[in-house]
């Protein structure tokens, strides 16, 4: 049962925290973040088993690879960018984080670009010349 | 083994406080901050290694 390790985890980090933050404040941000980067290594299983499950189904519908690996590399980047931007916020750097949304928002255009211009397209060989 | 790197990094935080006070009770507090400079660069290195391997189990799964 993962999820009974990931809450005792938590709930055992936020224990720890509130002890070391009385003396040491720096301390406790480096070892909040330790306890969220353990339970996401820890979730990146389960988002394995999700996407090798999708990734079957794609192959059965024989959707072309291309626009699937440009979706789950989306979902990848908009994983790592809300990380980031939750560690920022933490820290009380909200200014960065939303630096870093707007980063991960612009990151994830520019790969779609692709996609648009297909649909773009087919949108215009639909209407007659 | 990913339990007792929480364990690791609270028990350097506690262990680093206490010797904290000790030297600022003996007026050394130099040697104190230094002390605290140290910890968190320890504490860091081990994040950073942490923040590497979700990087790369992130790079595998979504297939970068």
């Amino acid at each position: 049962m993962i999820i009974i390790q990931i809450v005792g985890l938590a709930l055992l980090s936020a224990i720890l925290i509130i002890v070391i933050k009385q003396v040491k404040p720096e301390l406790a941000f480096l070892l909040s973040i330790a306890a969220g980067l353990v339970i996401l290594i820890l979730i990146m299983r389960q988002v394995e088993a999700v996407i090798e499950l999708i990734n079957q189904l794609a192959r059965q519908a024989r959707i072309d690879m291309i626009y699937f690996n440009t979706i789950i590399k989306i979902i990848g980047i908009a994983y790592i960018g809300e990380f980031g931007a939750e560690l920022t916020r933490d820290s009380g750097e909200g200014a960065l984080a939303s630096k870093i949304e707007l980063a991960t928002k612009i990151i994830i255009m520019v790969i779609a670009i692709p996609i648009m211009l297909s649909l773009i397209e087919t949108i215009l060989r639909l209407i007659p010349a | 083994m990913d339990i007792n790197l929480i364990f690791k990094i609270a028990g350097l935080g506690i262990f680093i406080s206490i010797i904290n006070i000790v030297l600022k009770q003996a007026d050394k507090e130099e040697q104190a901050q230094m002390l605290t400079l140290v910890g968190v660069i320890i504490v860091l290195m081990i994040v950073i290694q942490l923040i590497g391997q979700l990087f790369d189990d992130v790079r595998t799964v979504f297939r970068f």
